[in-house]
């Protein structure tokens, strides 16, 4: 399996805050790779960072494509779905309205007609709720919402922005099992940004883990998991 | 009865230009989530254009046309070149520099143009098959333009993915470059657009009230007060305001407190209005959840 | 950039500033002739009209498009007071505060309904609305209808001269003025600093928040706008008896717009940004006419983009971004 995602060097800023420092880190097509950390550790902002919404210095490679320097609308045509921190919802329009605008960058009316069904047949509280304005839905509904939206695009890449926050245990599992599946079944390439490390660990193939914008430690999740030094000190559990 | 139907005609009659100039304000709030106080001189300015052009000896709907496009031109520009650099800016900041185009614009007009009122002829030929002895051919021919215009934007805002793009560009725009909209330029595509219609409402409203650089002074703060008062994200509602307060004024400037005090009235009972509806007739309160 | 200076007294280097400051104010009006005196007597006027606009508006977040009309009461209750009333210029100005901050306290009850662009039309049509009720017949006799009143000008109490110049009038009327600002200045910066100055900004970037931790959402907006039409009202006094003078064409709309200019020109949330607002409204309207005769509005415009452009947070935005650039200089990258 070739590397879908290369980065090196990544240095990231907000003004004149650096706040990442010579990151490196990859992603395997068709993987699921998990950045934890505490919180300001930088997660997010590696994030940010992928769709150029920060200003950044070094090389991130999509299949190929040097990222850094573009503008975030063109990353995103390049395949590359993110799902931000506070979910993003367009909470104005209602929730059709939503996965439309996800679909945006695409040409083709009748996969896009197509991918809508399927979304509302993954997430059948989202059909219910199809005309509702969007701002009116409950976290996990949001949630919910915010990944189909990013789903919309058809996207070699998803980056989830700590997809748990805020919401209940038995939403979060739900969650995480649709995600497991998107990822098994349309094969879906994911970055995940999560402080529930146990969970995270659970779902990704490899993580990274951040301290103060720098990766401290990585590895598959499985040697992470097995490593009592490494989740006492930074995980927690 | 009769004088009460003339008075009535009349108020729908200067309601339609309110309604077409509340149109604009719509159009950029729509896209921008931003009231733009120098539209009504940007419109005023859009008019001379079509003057000027009449001037050079183009036919009405050539100078007319040409006159929409290079407003459309300009709009665009205007957000690309002086509007960009406040873009994050607060929204008092963006105030202070409509504000500023306000100024710009008015002057420059009068500079240019100098301030002798002129005559704005109208397309509409008074002896035309539609009027009649309440409505002119001009009244009636304006109104259908700016239902027209009404029925164009809302089909572009609700039915197109560019005016859906649009709205959620106004509303969210960091969201809505995550998923593929280029922000900026539907920031100035908006400029555009409003500009375009508001060249469209000066030059109906020309005719009427003549053209020199203040006349759209007092007719902007009655097209604020009807696109507040019909919900400021909503045409239908900004052309059915338009109305309301053009019959509003007309009627309590004829029946209750004269010429004078009609103004001060007239935006008391809209402020009324709004009390009671305080995103406007047809505005959407937008929920927000803590 | 809106918060309360936490800082406890003055640095050296502040105190200087001061020091420095108030000499040259001092010393001014005796350098220039009297026309330049009034203009910067009007200056202080504005400064207080200014700040009474930003307490709500900058402070509290509440849109005011209207602000002319609580300077229109005041002025108006100052001139009719000295008119018909025969009462001594300086008592005009507690009274036209109070009467001020009754209209404005009432009008902060409907405002409570309206946000936002609904508020700033409401409160602009109370600015437009104010020429017109000053003309109107019924109340002629009281405000002398179009005409308006005329007004004598206050005699200095003692007289001096310095530099050549005479105390007179015109100067006893720059130093009252002055000494009123700074007074009300004063009172602001203490009213403000405390846990006032947080509610009102709390309640300006979170009104949810704000209403669960106990602040009264309605009584403080309200007496916000109460306060802040008495600032203004003050200064409309003061400057009915600077200029010895109202009519109701006067205080068009426009001036309410003129004093939103000098609020986000000289910084929102700020106190001493008012002064730097008030010498930007005073003098700038000069400078573009000397610019250009044809189009000095034109010209007034361009430099109100220009000075958004270069601090968009105004002018004391400005001041603090450098002062914080110059505090971390050292801060290491």
């Amino acid at each position: 399996m070739s590397r879908l995602l290369e980065v090196r060097n990544l240095d990231a800023s907000y003004g004149s805050t650096k706040v990442l420092f010579d990151i490196a880190f990859g992603l395997e097509e068709g993987g699921i790779t998990a950045i934890l950390g505490a919180n300001g550790a930088g997660k997010t902002t590696t994030l940010r960072a992928l769709c150029q919404i920060c200003r950044t210095s070094g090389s991130i490679q999509l299949g190929g494509k040097e990222l850094v320097g573009m503008a975030t609308e063109d990353v995103v045509r390049l395949g590359v779905a993110h799902v931000p921190d506070g979910r993003g919802t367009f909470t104005g329009v209602s929730v059709e309205e939503n996965l439309r605008l996800g679909a945006y960058a695409r040409r083709d009316k009748r996969g896009v007609a197509e991918d809508i069904e399927r979304m509302y047949e993954r997430f059948p509280r989202l059909r219910e709720r199809r005309n509702q304005q969007a701002g009116t839905l409950s976290g996990g509904e949001q949630q919910m919402l915010a990944i189909s939206r990013a789903l919309m695009l058809r996207p070699r890449l998803l980056l989830l922005d700590e997809p748990s926050f805020g919401l209940a245990p038995l939403i979060v599992a739900e969650i995480f099992e649709i995600m497991r599946r998107i990822n098994t079944e349309d094969k879906v390439s994911m970055l995940l940004v999560e402080q529930n490390a146990s969970l995270a660990l659970d779902l990704a193939d490899n993580a990274y883990l951040l301290e103060t914008g720098k990766v401290v430690v990585s590895g598959t999740s499985e040697q992470i998991k097995n490593d009592e030094t490494v989740r006492k000190a930074y995980l927690g559990f | 009865m009769e004088a009460f139907i003339q008075q009535l005609v009349a108020g729908l009659a200067t309601g339609g230009i309110y309604a077409a100039l509340a149109l604009a304000l719509v159009m950029i709030y729509q896209s921008t989530h931003l009231i733009n106080f120098a539209q009504g001189e940007m419109a005023m300015f859009s008019t001379y254009i079509g003057w000027q052009l009449l001037q050079y000896g183009l036919s009405y709907w050539t100078a007319f046309l040409l006159a929409i496009l290079i407003s459309f031109i300009g709009g665009m520009v205007i957000q690309r070149t002086i509007l960009r650099p406040v873009e994050r800016a607060p929204i008092l900041t963006n105030v202070i520099v409509f504000i500023g185009l306000l100024v710009i614009f008015n002057s420059v007009a009068g500079w240019i143009w100098e301030h002798t009122v002129k005559a704005f002829p109208s397309p509409f030929p008074s002896d035309a098959w539609y009027a009649t002895s309440y409505f002119s051919a001009h009244n009636i021919g304006s109104v259908a333009v700016t239902l027209l215009m009404l029925l164009a934007l809302f089909a572009f805002f609700r039915l197109t993915p560019m005016g859906l793009a649009m709205r959620a560009a106004a509303q969210n725009p960091d969201s809505a470059r995550l998923v593929g909209i280029r922000v900026s330029w539907m920031l100035a595509l908006g400029w555009g657009l409003a500009a375009a219609i508001g060249a469209v409402a000066g030059m109906m409203i020309a005719p009427v009230v003549f053209l020199d650089p203040n006349m759209m002074a007092g007719i902007l703060l009655y097209g604020f007060a009807a696109a507040l008062l019909g919900g400021i994200d909503n045409p239908l509602g900004a052309v059915v305001g338009g109305f309301i307060v053009g019959v509003v004024e007309n009627l309590l400037g004829a029946y209750v407190i004269g010429t004078e005090l009609k103004l001060t009235v007239a935006l008391v009972l809209i402020v009324g209005i709004l009390m009671v509806k305080p995103a406007g007739l047809f505005g959407k309160h937008l929920v927000t959840r803590v | 950039m809106g918060s309360p200076n936490s800082s406890r007294g003055l640095s050296n280097p502040q105190l200087l500033a001061w020091i420095v400051g108030l000499v040259a104010v001092a010393l001014l009006p005796f350098l220039v002739r009297n026309y330049v005196v009034f203009q910067f007597t009007l200056v202080w006027v504005y400064a207080i009209a200014v700040l009474g606009l930003n307490i709500l508006t900058g402070y509290n977040g509440q849109i005011s498009l209207g602000h002319g009309a609580f300077y229109a009461v005041g002025a108006y209750t100052a001139a009719i007071l000295m008119d018909i009333g025969a009462m001594p210029y300086w008592l005009t100005l507690p009274v036209a505060a109070v009467i001020c901050f009754a209209v404005g306290y009432l009008m902060g009850f409907p405002a409570l309904r309206l946000e936002g662009h609904y508020l700033a039309l409401a409160t602009f049509a109370l600015a437009v609305a104010m020429p017109q009720l000053l003309k109107w017949k019924v109340i002629e006799d009281w405000t002398g209808g179009v005409q308006g009143i005329v007004l004598m000008k206050p005699e200095p109490l003692f007289t001096f001269t310095l530099f050549g110049q005479k105390f007179n009038d015109d100067r006893w009327l720059y130093f009252m003025c002055l000494i009123v600002m700074l007074l009300m200045f004063w009172l602001a910066r203490n009213l403000l600093r405390g846990r006032v100055g947080r509610a009102l900004i709390a309640i300006r970037d979170h009104p949810t928040a704000a209403a669960a931790m106990g602040i009264n959402l309605p009584v403080f907006k309200s007496l916000t706008f109460g306060v802040s039409a008495a600032y203004t009202g003050v200064a409309g006094a003061l400057g009915a008896i600077v200029v010895a003078f109202v009519a109701p064409d006067s205080f068009h709309a426009l001036l309410s717009i003129t004093f939103l200019v000098g609020c986000v020109v000289g910084g929102l949330a700020s106190i001493h940004g008012a002064i730097f607002g008030a010498l930007f409204i005073q003098f700038i309207p000069n400078i573009a006419d000397q610019i250009s005769r044809s189009a000095p509005w034109a010209v007034y415009g361009i430099f109100l983009i220009v000075f958004m452009y270069i601090m968009p947070f105004g002018f004391a935005g400005l001041l603090h971004k450098l002062s914080y650039r110059w505090k971390t200089r050292h801060v290491g990258r």
